[in-house]
């Protein structure tokens, strides 16, 4: 029996991710209540990058609307949150990103590269600022207290989420689509010209990643007990999932996953260490030399190097993951 | 009624000074050396906190640490721009992968510089008095300090549209931002042109930083906000006119003034919508080509 063969590529990648997940699933039962709390903030980010590489990785157009859609999952679920139930509160607060996204592609995704992304930017301080001027004259409040669930309903709900997404972008990169988009990063012309409806594909990919981020943001709403708009609508939470999924490279959909576990970890071991020393705050100059570090030397993120490694210690293998 | 309509017009008037000021240094950047430099706000940021340094503990008057503010600003720029973009732009296969990749670049810098920051001068907020008497102007009445820095600002947007149009140096620069190859053609040094574009951008933004200090008090993480006013105002004036950011500083700046007389906290939101609006209508701005 050809032993090789059997323990093939095919057979292996599958059979590794399925116990990842056994092994993220049973994680609750046999951890302490740290490794949840500190998962669901990792799964949190790579779902954030994630999403947003289904449709900026494909296509080029550098989108920094994340922290918008994660805000209106937040307040969805925030406003929402008391009357539906846990689930349908997460889907409206997805529904909402989607039906934003979709508006909001539908006005921009004519515009082409800088003015994409500063329009993108523009919709996140917008809604917080508008979010802002309506609690202080309209609701007569500011911030709001959310009722908290429990940390590893929180962890579970984050991880279907994560499953979910990731079948998503499997199936968008490996069908037709994730063909068309692109063809649509490399050349939006020749790719109109084969017949590719780019304005119609552009925006629903781009509201299929936003619904991912407004239902991250739902749920993790009842992670924190208060929320304000600068915690809703915080601009940061737009550049991490690029910053993420650049370092991790975009060329592979393993990269954005890596990348972002990779910088979540590097933050919380920074704050926490740094905090000892009262500099908590400093792990944003490591990320900022990080990022630096990585544009300059690591133009493929993570993968790259994982590929220039494999290929170099492989030999002339083919490199297929 | 007069009185109230002049205090609005000379207020907006008086913040569009600045707004002119550090969008015209953006533009430049952006424009000429295709960097949309995010990090704009924090030499913003860095000319207030150095012209409060040279102030509180030297006692230099706020109008001298202009000249030094903006060499020290201006060299910090310039060697930004020798290391890190000009090695982006030649590893860069087009000029979209570049203009992406330096707008990461700068976003990074905007995280270095900020933390910085925060460890020479800490969070906290700083501020000091400069010709804070008030003067009046037929009835509407402003401190001193924020007509000083009118002033100043038009100055150095004037001298500075005059460099760039009449001076060998400011043709160069037009040459650049025309087209960078045909210009390395003819003889310009084109990586040390689009250094000394960055350099100038980032100078203009000290400068305004350090015109800012004299009016309002200032923190580390102030730099974001004005970033954001840069842009929209280049929006307006169209990606890259010099002269079209000068004239988009003083409309946003007399924009902030009115809907803040008629509904003070919606002065940032109005910015957006107009912002917004006119990248939908017209995104190459009301000066661009």
């Amino acid at each position: 029996m050809d032993v090789t063969k059997f323990i093939s590529k095919r057979s292996l990648l599958p059979g590794l991710l399925f116990l990842t997940l056994v092994v993220l699933a049973t994680a609750p039962i046999y951890t302490g209540g740290y490794f949840v709390i500190l998962a669901s903030s990792v799964l949190l980010y790579i779902v954030l990058t994630v999403s947003w590489t289904i449709f900026s990785g494909p296509t080029g157009y550098i989108s920094l609307a994340s922290a918008a859609f994660f805000g209106v999952g937040i307040y969805a679920s925030v406003i929402l949150g008391e009357a539906l139930p846990l689930p349908i509160a997460i889907f409206v607060g997805g529904l909402a990103s989607f039906i934003l996204a979709l508006l909001v592609g539908a006005l921009t995704l004519r515009l082409r590269g800088i003015y994409f992304a500063i329009f993108t930017f523009g919709l996140v301080e917008l809604l917080l600022y508008f979010t802002l001027w309506w609690e202080v004259n309209i609701t007569g409040t500011t911030g709001r207290v959310v009722p908290t669930l429990d940390n590893t309903i929180v962890y579970y709900v984050i991880l279907l989420i994560f499953v979910l997404l990731m079948l998503t972008a499997y199936f968008i990169r490996h069908s037709k689509y994730g063909l068309a988009l692109q063809s649509i990063g490399e050349n939006e012309e020749a790719a109109a010209h084969t017949g590719i409806n780019i304005t119609a594909l552009k925006i629903v990919t781009f509201a299929i990643s936003a619904f991912f981020m407004g239902a991250a943001g739902a749920i993790m709403a009842t992670r924190w007990t208060y929320i304000d708009p600068k915690i809703a609508f915080n601009p940061l939470l737009s550049f991490m999932p690029v910053l993420m999924a650049i370092f991790g490279g975009m060329g592979q959909l393993y990269g954005p996953v890596i990348g972002a576990a990779f910088f979540t970890l590097l933050k919380e071991y920074l704050t926490t260490t740094l905090a000892k020393y009262g500099l908590g705050e400093l792990y944003m100059l490591i990320f900022g030399l990080v990022l630096v570090a990585a544009l300059l030397y690591l133009p493929d993120g993570l993968v790259g190097l994982i590929q220039r490694l494999r290929r170099r210690y492989l030999g002339g293998q083919r490199v297929s993951t | 009624m007069i009185v109230t309509i002049l205090d609005v017009a000379i207020a907006g008037l008086l913040m569009g000074g600045i707004y002119a000021l550090i969008s015209m240094g953006l533009s430049l950047q952006y424009g000429v050396a295709r960097v949309l430099n995010i990090a704009h706000g924090e030499f913003i940021m860095l000319g207030a906190f150095i012209t409060w340094s040279l102030f509180s503990i030297f006692g230099i008057n706020p109008l001298v640490s202009l000249a030094i503010c903006g060499p020290i600003i201006f060299i910090i720029g310039f060697l930004l721009h020798r290391t890190l973009f000009t090695r982006l732009r030649i590893s860069s296969p087009s000029l979209a992968v570049f203009e992406g990749n330096s707008m990461l670049a700068a976003f990074a810098l905007l995280f270095i510089i900020q933390n910085v920051a925060i460890l020479i001068w800490g969070a906290g907020i700083k501020s000091y008095t400069y010709l804070a008497f008030p003067v009046n102007i037929g009835g509407a009445v402003f401190a001193a300090n924020r007509l000083v820095t009118l002033g100043f600002a038009i100055a150095i947007g004037v001298i500075f549209y005059i460099f760039l149009a009449r001076t060998r140096l400011g043709k160069a620069i037009r040459a650049a931002a025309q087209d960078p190859v045909t210009a390395g053609l003819m003889g310009v040094n084109i990586n040390r042109v689009l250094a000394l574009c960055f350099g100038l951008g980032a100078l203009m933004a000290g400068l305004g930083g350090s015109l800012i200090s004299m009016m309002i008090s200032i923190q580390p993480t102030m730099g974001l906000e004005y970033t954001v006013i840069a842009l929209i105002v280049v929006v307006i004036g169209g990606l890259g006119s010099i002269l079209g950011s000068f004239i988009g500083g003083f409309i946003l700046g007399l924009v902030g003034s009115i809907v803040t007389y008629i509904e003070p906290g919606l002065a940032m939101v109005a910015y957006y919508l107009l912002f917004m609006l006119l990248l939908l209508a017209k995104p190459t701005g009301i000066l661009g080509k």
